[in-house]
């Protein structure tokens, strides 16, 4: 027993220096705040630019007009009973007087889920044609996945202070693995035979990625859309403790006061939303398989 | 000038290649190099040449080597070392572009597991070469049309490939290498996929398709009867290498080694030798202006009981037996005449299978006759050289 204290003891005594990574990490955002905060700035008013825009179309048309606009697109998509409960959430929603939060909240997911795809998109199909970026990419998505949610809202704050576009740029970082991921596997899962088959006949890579591979996929990426889609609008109930505003802050709000019926109002209303928009683009998923 | 010639080409996967090609070439074993650099080497040192309008049939097991190097011919896999002329131009030299030209007018491929394009219809599969080299939509759907009637699915135009059965769905992988209208046609393991009764259908439709289109035609496979089948040539492919080429009857008579002796032990020989390959040369016959005494003379010496009878100009002119050839003897006639016989026995061509000879073998009472087109004897076969021709081990005589 002596002995094991004493090289206990021992190896104890070896010093293990304290990295400061999170004061490396806070400097680095410090710099780019002093020197490249421009950037930043145009960022920012593009992104409120974008989702004031929208929820101001949604609020200008009489939500009746919207619900019967969402109603017929589920109905065209997935047919006349997803019509029909889409048209009866959205009812709900208006009664409960949670509309103006929803519509401000569906303004901020479509733009953040849009920009999302736009940039996910593409580096999924990179990471499927290139393994060096595949094995490069995947840690970062590791990292951007696993990172509790709030982390993001620090350094959005710091570079966008609060509001919208903070809210978006936390929205985009964490809702955009999953179409990169699946993009990348629906590629990637091309039987090797078709694509020799396509090479065989004098394809370009062009005409190899838009002609084969993409449509082949679809159906994958489609999955990841969705999952991207929902990702967004649950993050953008986290996102309103920076001030993005929507059916979030009436969450919070509630949390904030104990208050039960309110609590429950605007978290249905979160749900009823999410179910439309994942039934409407499973719908599309499907849709486009079937071409 | 051949249309594709293959020289010392070489395939090897993995780290270090130009040490294993190195020592490939030095003449060390696949074995030895993978154990030393861990490199696999594919297809090693294949020289061999295919004429226009030959099918070209490369036989060998999974993992000799054979897949790897039907795709080195059009380089979906590049070469790491030799030489793929097409119509006398190294192909290894060109570059993406000429590559592209040259799958998209001059090579064709078909693969084991179809390669369809699930997503489009069976005339959008077909002219999908055409549409990417920007053929006019409404040529490209005549064509398309106009080949799917040539391998019959004429009325599938419009169907989904999934909608298919597998010998259908090849049809359309057939069609679309063969609406580009190639010279050369790659054809992978193309039948594999299918059950037997689909495929021999396949093979049939195969053989009568290319006398059609006549294409010069490389063909993999597994499966010794399809390369017998549809081969003018076989080459047998054994640990990357290929280790003999040859006509299909030379592969069966005379196997360059032990591998090849054991791969064709249990082939169906009667499907594949011919009328020619089991004969033995007529020695004994007799000419009609011999005699009956010659005639008895010369079956004794050969221990038969039967004689066929020719011309001067070996013309079968009948059969003679023992027995009638004696009673003539004794009574004393000069002529034959009186005892040949004719359409008691059964004459074939050099080139009838074997196959079918056998119910002519099973009930002939005397041997048949072997007769070219002018009905000159080219030899004689007894029924005991058709079993012998038919059995694995049995001396089969060139």
């Amino acid at each position: 027993m002596k002995v094991m204290n004493v090289v206990f003891d021992a190896i104890d005594s070896i010093p293990i220096p304290s990295l400061p990574l999170g004061d490396i990490f806070e400097g680095i955002i410090d710099f780019m705040v002093e020197y490249i905060g421009f950037i930043f700035d145009g960022i920012s008013a593009s992104l409120n630019g974008m989702v004031n825009g929208l929820e101001a179309v949604f609020m200008f048309l009489p939500g009746l007009i919207i619900m019967f606009v969402f109603a017929g697109l589920a109905w065209y998509i997935g047919g006349r009973v997803l019509g029909i409960m889409s048209f009866i959430g959205l009812l709900l929603i208006y009664s409960l007087g949670l509309w103006p939060s929803a519509m401000a909240t569906l303004a901020l997911v479509l733009v953040a889920s849009l920009i999302a795809l736009v940039i996910g998109i593409p580096i999924g199909i990179l990471a499927a044609k290139r393994d060096t970026a595949d094995r490069m990419i995947r840690p970062v998505l590791d990292f951007m996945q696993t990172m509790p949610a709030f982390v993001y809202l620090i350094p959005a704050i710091t570079l966008f202070q609060r509001g919208i576009p903070a809210g978006a740029i936390a929205t985009i970082i964490f809702s955009m693995p999953p179409v990169v991921r699946m993009t990348n596997l629906g590629i990637r899962q091309v039987p090797s035979d078709v694509i020799e088959a396509a090479q065989s006949l004098g394809s370009t890579g062009q005409q190899l990625l838009f002609k084969v591979q993409l449509p082949i996929a679809l159906k994958t990426i489609f999955a990841g859309i969705n999952q991207t889609i929902m990702l967004a609008l649950s993050m953008v109930v986290i996102a309103s403790m920076i001030g993005a505003g929507g059916l979030g802050s009436d969450v919070r709000r509630a949390l904030a006061q104990v208050d039960i019926s309110n609590g429950f109002e605007a978290g249905l209303a979160v749900v009823i939303l999410a179910m439309i928009i994942d039934r409407i683009t499973q719908g599309l998923g499907d849709k486009s398989s079937q071409v | 000038m051949s249309q594709l010639e293959v020289k010392n080409l070489y395939k090897i996967f993995g780290p270090s290649q130009k040490k294993a090609l190195e020592m490939s070439q030095n003449g060390k074993t696949k074995d030895e190099i993978l154990k030393e650099t861990g490199n696999t080497v594919g297809v090693n040192n294949a020289s061999f040449s295919v004429e226009e309008g030959e099918t070209f049939v490369v036989m060998g097991l999974s993992g000799s080597g054979k897949s790897t190097l039907i795709r080195n011919l059009n380089r979906l896999q590049d070469p790491t070392s030799g030489e793929v002329h097409v119509d006398g131009k190294n192909i290894v030299d060109m570059n993406a572009e000429e590559l592209r030209e040259l799958r998209r007018k001059r090579m064709g491929m078909v693969f084991q597991n179809f390669g369809l394009f699930p997503h489009r219809s069976i005339r959008r599969n077909v002219d999908y070469g055409l549409e990417i080299q920007g053929v006019p939509e409404q040529e490209r759907i005549e064509r398309a049309y106009e080949t799917l009637k040539l391998v019959g699915l004429e009325g599938y135009e419009e169907s989904k490939p999934s909608e298919l059965s597998g010998g259908m769905q090849q049809r359309v992988g057939l069609a679309r290498a063969l609406v580009l209208d190639p010279d050369i046609l790659l054809m992978d393991e193309a039948f594999s996929a299918l059950d037997p009764l689909i495929k021999r259908d396949m093979q049939d439709e195969l053989l009568a398709l290319q006398e059609k289109v006549n294409k010069t035609i490389v063909f993999i496979t597994h499966d010794l009867d399809e390369a017998l089948k549809l081969g003018d040539r076989i080459a047998v492919m054994y640990e990357g290498e290929i280790v003999q080429i040859g006509t299909p009857e030379e592969i069966l008579t005379a196997p360059a080694n032990d591998y090849v002796r054991n791969f064709v032990e249990n082939v169906d020989r009667s499907k594949v030798l011919k009328a020619s390959n089991i004969m033995s040369k007529p020695l004994a016959v007799v000419e009609s202006r011999e005699g009956p005494k010659a005639a008895v003379r010369r079956m004794r010496n050969e221990e038969i009981s039967s004689i066929f009878v020719v011309d001067k100009s070996r013309k079968l002119q009948g059969i003679v037996s023992a027995d009638d050839a004696l009673e003539l003897a004794e009574k004393g006639e000069k002529s034959l005449k009186n005892a040949i016989k004719k359409d008691v026995y059964h004459t074939t061509s050099p080139d009838t299978l074997i196959v079918d000879l056998l119910p002519m073998a099973s009930e002939a009472k005397y041997p048949i006759a072997v007769v070219d087109s002018e009905n000159k004897l080219l030899g004689v076969i007894v029924r005991v050289s058709v079993l012998s021709g038919i059995s694995r081990k049995g001396a089969v005589s060139e």
